[in-house]
């Protein structure tokens, strides 16, 4: 084993006996359970297996639900960059619109729902929209203090060196934001996936939100156990995959900011 | 600016080509108070100039407005016969703070390249540019290929003078460039910018506020004192081409410049106190 690889291995056995621990614990405690609300976690695990790994199953119960997720989630990013970009290079409209920003970000998205719903109905169209709403804000908001927190000195090199807007904004404004937008990007996940599992349970568009919503109305209790365990799990792996992302296109930042602390 | 003074400039500069810039009378203010006022030169091509003056006199404002990224509030800067009211092509900055200026997040060679990327340069062409210029600071394809803050803080500042050489420039302004490394370094940047000047006949204009570094470098140095700062004296250096920094520093004439730089920075004019100054 090299040394790296014995790292990760004692990484992951650091960071995995407490999970492993709880769930046999969860496992004995629940096995003779009676309760209705509580039921054993085996019957659990029988209804999670049976509703979210049949790829039978995963049609109707998790692709819209990752569909909308995306569409959402990718409005919300690409729109945030976008305009976080404009306000935090143009600082008079930044200082002239940043009070009705801060009013709008304090509106938890869930709470348009209704309006949404009267102006976009109760599909696709409006699920999306309100989840790119929800997260928006955070994307835009470290977007601007990216942009605004850019060295200036870096910005003068781009003025005597006659780098065009363009080429200043891909080359240095961008990648220098970035640690900031990945962050608000980090922060805009957990809210899609809060608004996503919301917007769900209005309509019958299927996905993750509904399936819960019907699982309590049937009173399959355990069904309803396993959609929130299998939340748990969507959220934890969108998670890994946008810390994979950030690690790559991040590499810099990771590798200077290591190399800071090791030489203070 | 008046236009009277502009065109007077105009004629001067068109009876004199080998001025690549001149400061006429130039001033500057911040919110009413004066830092720079009148400050009158002219630089010729292939001439190492510094400017000098003790912390605080404001050599970075003017040095900021020879660049073109700071508007004077009086007078004109020219460069090359045309007067600048922003950034011009040719003209190269290398920056006091080697670790701001520099990208973080792009290789070295990326760094260097940026400007000739902008400005039109093929992508392979720029590369090879690049490469060039990291070879005359003596940086080598493996310091190409790393980031900037991998580097010491010598090194980084030589990329920053490879970025800037890279751009080929008519003119190159360095604002207090070895102000942030330890005395060997600038000491060995101090060597490689004369024998960089030399070899590619470089127009440099150096702000510093150390008395030693301006007259080792400099065919002339521009004295700067009083507040607002202006001109104290313009000093000839005929140390001749070849320096070198223990034979050079110590010879007799090396401390009589110092002196009479010294004194000018002081206030006391011309050569009454040059006894004072050497002690």
């Amino acid at each position: 084993m090299t040394p790296s690889t014995a790292r990760v291995a004692r990484t992951i056995g650091l960071e995995i006996w407490l999970p492993i621990v709880l769930v046999v614990v969860w496992w004995f405690a629940s096995a003779n359970s009676t309760s209705v609300y509580f039921p054993p976690l085996s019957s659990i695990l029988g209804s999670f297996a049976h509703d979210w790994l049949d790829p039978a199953a995963l049609p109707k119960n998790l692709v819209p639900s990752l569909q909308l997720l995306a569409l959402g989630y990718l409005l919300a990013v690409v729109t945030g960059i976008v305009l976080g970009l404009v306000l935090g290079l143009v600082a008079p409209l930044e200082r002239a619109t940043r009070p009705l920003l801060e009013v709008l970000r304090a509106i938890p998205g869930v709470a348009l729902l209704p309006i949404f719903i009267v102006l976009f109905g109760i599909d696709l169209q409006m699920k999306v929209l309100l989840i790119a709403f929800g997260a928006f804000w955070p994307v835009l908001l470290n977007t601007i203090d990216g942009v605004r927190g850019i060295e200036p000195v870096l910005l003068d090199v781009s003025r005597v060196f006659r780098v065009g807007r363009m080429r200043r904004l891909v080359s240095i404004v961008l990648p220098g934001a970035s640690p900031q937008i990945f962050a608000g990007a980090r922060t805009a996940l957990a809210i899609a996936l809060i608004i996503m599992v919301v917007s769900e349970t209005i309509g019958g568009n299927g996905g993750v939100g509904y399936f819960l919503l019907n699982a309590q109305r049937n009173f399959a209790i355990s069904s309803m156990w396993g959609a929130i365990l299998a939340l748990g799990i969507l959220g934890y792996l969108l998670n890994i995959v946008l810390r994979i992302i950030e690690r790559s296109v991040l590499r810099w930042h990771r590798l200077q900011q290591a190399r800071l602390e090791s030489q203070p | 600016m008046t236009i009277t003074g502009s065109k007077k400039l105009q004629q001067a500069a068109g009876g004199n080509t080998d001025v690549a810039l001149a400061a006429r009378g130039l001033g500057h203010a911040y919110h009413g108070r004066n830092v720079l006022s009148s400050i009158d030169f002219e630089v010729r091509r292939g001439e190492f100039v510094c400017i000098v003056g003790p912390s605080g006199v404001g050599k970075t404002t003017l040095l900021r407005c020879l660049a073109g990224l700071q508007a004077s509030t009086s007078g004109t800067v020219m460069i090359a016969g045309e007067p600048v009211t922003e950034p011009v092509p040719g003209v190269a900055l290398v920056f006091q703070d080697y670790s701001r200026s520099l990208m973080p997040w792009a290789s070295v060679l990326h760094n260097v390249t940026l400007p000739l990327r902008a400005n039109g340069t093929s992508r392979a062409a720029a590369r090879e540019e690049g490469l060039r210029a990291l070879t005359l600071v003596g940086l080598d394809d493996v310091a190409a290929g790393m980031y900037p803050w991998q580097l010491s803080g010598g090194m980084q500042q030589r990329v920053a003078i490879a970025r800037a050489l890279a751009y080929n420039p008519a003119l190159l302004l360095m604002d207090e460039p070895f102000a942030s490394v330890d005395a060997y370094t600038r000491a060995d940047l101090e060597d490689l910018m004369l024998r960089l000047q030399r070899e590619l006949s470089l127009t440099v204009v150096l702000v510093t506020h150390d008395i030693d570094e301006s007259v080792y470098l400099s065919d002339r140095v521009i004295a700067l004192n009083g507040s607002p700062a202006s001109v104290a004296d313009i000093v000839e250096i005929p140390l001749g081409a070849e320096r070198d920094q223990v034979g050079t520093k110590s010879t007799a004439e090396f401390a009589a410049l110092r002196g009479r730089v010294h004194a000018l920075i002081r206030g006391s004019r011309g050569s009454a106190d040059a006894t004072e100054a050497r002690e």
